[in-house]
């Protein structure tokens, strides 16, 4: 363990009340790999006695075999634990160490600074209320220092420290330190960073470390540790709406229903109106209940078990809420990501995303940008590598309640796991909701199109393929389906095939019977659309009159008309089931094209030229209208 | 505005990973050592679930070489209704008759509690063991994340740990594999006591200094608990004021010479203490990589 500087006291109960009013403050050590972090933390643990007297002793062994500094000791063997971390001389995952001064206990996430480890970096910042950036006086900004940075700010941390290190390898130069600080602040001009601090420092040799240095009289801003056991860190959490992720429901008796959960934002008391989330049901709150006592309030950050007055069905996952300012309800969102995994994320394919105390399926339905961690750039990617960042809107298999991540970390941040594998592949934060639910007002709701639809994540729609016998409607259909269903989109085709066969078996070619036909096929598709599906319809339907009654069926926009087109003689040339010869021959009548009339549509949703375009590009452009309509994805 | 203290926040933490460990796994249960960071643990789980019963069992591990007075403290639990507890002993190791003395402290650490362990959580099909570990123990601990993914055969790749971001935890595995997972990972020795001082929890009072027959052997004061330390010619054991800092094997445990008798003081000689807490342990001595090694192997 880490050792305890000595306390000094007059009584141990007044000692014990002196460190119970000590705040916590959580930061991590960032950038480049080799800029100096583990020893800066393994030197601040040392200089703050921190150290016991055993561990100095092994450290000081430790040094000799593995250190890389000759016979002097090697602060960063402190934390770097692992033995393939000290045989390579860096730090591979996070180490997590503690200490204290007389006003605060910090917890300090030493993180890697290798790219290929920028997931563990992560990990240790995602909890950070402080970032220290390490910067090579040597070497300036790099790459990593600006990966690091562009983390360090996504996920929401707004105090910075700049601590460029190594000044005693530079002769504790001022022009490099200046020069290396105005770097900085110009490239994280637009970070959202509140405060930088810049320390020259010399993590070795202990410089502005714990004491200001002799070697930079030029500098009169703090040493780190002064630094760090002063700042304030701003935290509006208690003021905002209250928030408590249900983990946990406790049932031990039929007198006893309390929701277990860590309250994630703001605060509640006994007889608050409370809304839980995504149902829309509210109640008031009877007890806040713990072991010993029922609380009168509960705050931010405590743990607690709420009653409520109404018997409403709550389960593990939902949030419940501050009745008045409810969190947003959504199952399509746009997100930033960053990807964690060696196999690339792969847009269609299907996550699970773990959000509050909930898991739900989770599918990239776009990938919008990925962005450059040099400069920022948004660069046009259909999918992300490890480390990569991208802005991506994922489509859900069900509505969960949120925040957007920079109003409410604990309500806007999710993990993506893999499905087959397990493992966490990516970070995520919520930027918005592409779709708001209609629901979140609502008290309970009748199970309808709507919910079914959004339960699917998409709106119903039904695709009208018409055209010639050969013009590549099924084709194309056929295409577009495979899309949607990669998308994680629910869908259904209905053709001749499946159509005549069965439920119209019963029905010829004559004109009563054609109507006939159409109608019933029409209400099957407007039963699909019911059900929340997108239906693809893919008869030849030559007349207008029957499309028009099917478009009438239906709800406004519902029904798209896409009208795959070809000319009569390439449709002829192509005759894959060899029936415009039979029908040439007379062997078939009232074949349309030969001799009976194709009414081409006046003005079709869609009009896919398919001898000029391939199937593919057809189901390409069919997608990216449904798109720019707002009816999949984004 | 209620200001939270630092324990307040400790404890808040790892309320919410004991409840996520009982709502996301199948078969969880908590590892019990006796010892005082496993009495906190439990203190835990009874907030957690108040006003219901704890949702899974607690297991010790009995090497059958730990202290008496430990084992009686633990037995005390057995009439407690909201607990339900499992002892396991490597039996295959006690018919060889494996202890400290006759195949020494690796072998007996490795029969007798690793692969105890083990055979404890394949038998039970145990798919989470919550453990008491805490970061600032060791160097090897500081690099662990709260809910630690253990392959079907135990192990733990320190390398190829899953990212864990914010306090969502992954708890997703597949059969026979399983997660450790630990609460108090972010608290202190220091914060350990407070927190048992501001709880008044129940600790073993081999804690607490009194006078106790002990040998020294190699630098560490060993406690004569029964008849099977084998006292070597000429050695006898002296009474003398002593307490420990951590609990385990009794032979493999070091006492320190002591004067304190509550918590408060054990605070305050703790604070003024130069040598850390595992120092008294014989097992973490032999390769400076020793913790890592078992960790992988599967010890906890
Ligand atoms: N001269 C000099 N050397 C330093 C200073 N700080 C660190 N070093 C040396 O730089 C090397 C790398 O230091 P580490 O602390 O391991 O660097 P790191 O940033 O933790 O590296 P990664 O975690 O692997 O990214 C070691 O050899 C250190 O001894 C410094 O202030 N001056
Ligand atoms: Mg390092």
């Amino acid at each position: 363990m880490d050792g305890y500087a000595a306390p000094d006291f007059a009584n141990i109960e007044e000692y014990l009340d002196s460190q119970l009013k000590k705040s916590l403050l959580r930061f991590i050590t960032c950038g480049s790999v080799d800029d100096g972090k583990s020893t800066l933390i393994g030197r601040l643990l040392y200089e703050s006695k921190m150290i016991f007297d055993d561990q100095l002793a092994s450290l000081k062994n430790e040094s000799k075999k593995f250190g890389t500094q000759g016979e002097e000791i090697d602060f960063a063997l402190l934390v770097d634990g692992l033995a393939a971390e000290r045989e390579q001389g860096i730090t591979i995952d996070v180490a997590y160490r503690f200490f204290s001064t007389d006003r605060r206990k910090f917890i300090v996430a030493d993180t890697p600074g290798h790219e290929q480890y920028t997931r563990n970096m992560a990990t240790g910042a995602s909890t950070a209320d402080l970032a220290i950036v390490m910067i090579d006086a040597r070497k300036g900004v790099l790459t990593q220092t600006r990966r690091h940075s562009f983390i360090v700010s996504l996920l929401g941390i707004r105090n910075v420290v700049l601590c460029i290190n190594k000044m005693d390898l530079v002769g504790y130069d001022r022009d490099v330190f200046d020069e290396i600080e105005a770097d900085y602040r110009d490239f994280a001009s637009d970070f959202g960073f509140e405060h930088i601090q810049a320390i020259p420092v010399s993590a070795l040799a202990g410089d502005n470390v714990v004491t200001s240095s002799e070697n930079t009289l030029w500098y009169d801003g703090p040493p780190l540790m002064e630094y760090l056991d002063t700042v304030e860190i701003a935290s509006d959490a208690q003021e905002q709406p209250f928030r408590m992720p249900v983990q946990w429901v406790n049932r031990p008796n039929l007198d006893f229903r309390g929701f277990a959960g860590q309250v994630v934002s703001g605060t509640i008391k006994p007889g608050d109106g409370v809304r839980s989330l995504p149902s829309g049901k509210t109640s008031k709150v009877a007890r806040v209940v713990t072991m010993g006592n029922d609380l009168d309030e509960a705050v931010e950050g405590q743990s607690v078990t709420l009653t409520l007055e109404d018997e409403i069905d709550i389960s593990r996952g939902d949030v419940i809420c501050a009745d008045k300012s409810p969190a947003e309800v959504s199952d399509q969102f746009q997100t930033t990501m960053i990807w964690m995994s060696d196999s690339p994320m792969l847009p269609g394919r299907s996550y699970v995303m773990k959000i509050g105390a909930r898991e739900c399926q989770m599918q990239v339905t776009e990938q919008r940008h990925r962005i450059d961690v040099n400069t920022r750039a948004h660069e046009a990617a259909k999918t992300l590598g490890l480390n990569e960042i991208g802005v991506v809107n994922v489509a859900l298999d069900r509505e969960v309640a949120f925040d957007p991540y920079d109003i409410n970390r604990r309500m806007g941040g999710f993990i993506v796991i893999d499905r087959m594998t397990n493992e966490t592949v990516g970070l995520g934060l919520i930027n918005f909701a592409l779709r708001r639910a209609s629901n979140i007002h609502r008290q309970s709701l009748d199970v309808g199109k709507d919910l079914r639809a959004s339960m699917k994540g998409q709106k119903p729609v039904m695709l009208w393929f018409t055209g010639l016998s050969g013009a590549g409607k099924s084709t194309v259909a056929n295409l577009v389906e495979k899309r949607l269903a990669a998308m994680g989109k629910h869908t259904y085709t209905l053709d001749g095939d499946n159509v005549r066969h069965g439920l119209n078996n019963d029905l010829g070619f004559t004109d009563a019977d054609r109507v006939e036909n159409i109608r019933r096929v029409g209400e099957v598709a407007k039963l699909m659309l019911d059900a929340g599906l997108i239906v693809l319809v893919s008869f030849i339907s030559p007349f207008r009159a029957e499309r028009r009654i099917v478009r009438q069926m239906v709800e406004d926009g519902e029904f798209w008309e896409v009208f795959v087109d070809v000319p009569l003689d390439v449709a002829e040339s192509r005759d894959v089931k060899g029936l415009y010869k039979k029908a040439r021959a007379g062997e078939i009548k009232n074949f349309t094209g030969i001799d009976s009339p194709y009414e081409a549509p006046t003005d079709p949703e869609m009009h896919i030229d398919a001898d000029k375009m391939a199937p593919e590009e057809a189901a390409e452009l069919i997608i990216s209208r449904l798109e720019q309509a707002g009816l999949i994805g984004g | 505005m209620t200001t939270l203290t630092h324990l307040d926040r400790l404890e808040a933490e790892s309320i919410h990973i004991l409840r996520e460990v009982a709502a996301s796994m199948q078969n969880p249960v908590m590892m019990y050592s006796i010892g005082k960071d496993s009495s906190v643990l439990l203190h835990l789980a009874r907030k957690a679930f108040h006003p219901g019963p704890i949702p899974f069992p607690l297991l010790h591990v009995d090497t059958t070489w730990k202290f008496r007075e430990m084992i009686a403290f633990r037995d005390a639990l057995k009439d407690d209704p909201n607990i339900d507890l499992l002892v396991h002993i490597n039996e295959e190791g006690v018919e060889q008759g494996v202890g400290p003395f006759s195949h020494g402290s690796a072998v007996h650490t490795d029969i007798m509690k690793t692969q105890s362990l083990k055979q404890a959580l394949t038998k039970y099909k145990f798919d989470a063991a919550i453990g008491g570990a805490r970061r600032d123990e060791e160097k090897s601990r500081a690099k662990e994340r709260i809910f630690s993914f253990r392959s079907a055969q135990h192990r733990w790749d320190p390398k190829n740990q899953r990212p864990e971001l914010w306090s969502l935890y992954n708890a997703r595995i597949k059969p026979g594999e399983s997660v450790r997972v630990f609460p108090i990972s972010n608290w202190t020795e220091l914060d350990i006591w407070q927190y048992i001082y501001q709880e008044n929890i129940d600790i073993v009072p081999l804690y607490f200094a009194d006078e106790r027959p002990v040998v020294e052997r190699d630098g560490i004061m060993v406690m004569v608990d029964d008849d099977r330390l084998p006292l070597e010619p000429g050695e006898k054991p002296e009474m003398k004021k002593v307490r420990f800092r951590t609990l385990g094997c009794y032979p493999l445990t070091g006492a320190v010479e002591s004067e304190a008798s509550s918590i408060t003081e054990i605070i305050e000689e703790m604070l003024r203490t130069t040598t850390s807490e595992r120092e008294g342990r014989a097992i973490d001595k032999d390769a400076p990589a020793s913790m890592e090694m078992k960790k992988q192997e599967g010890y906890f």
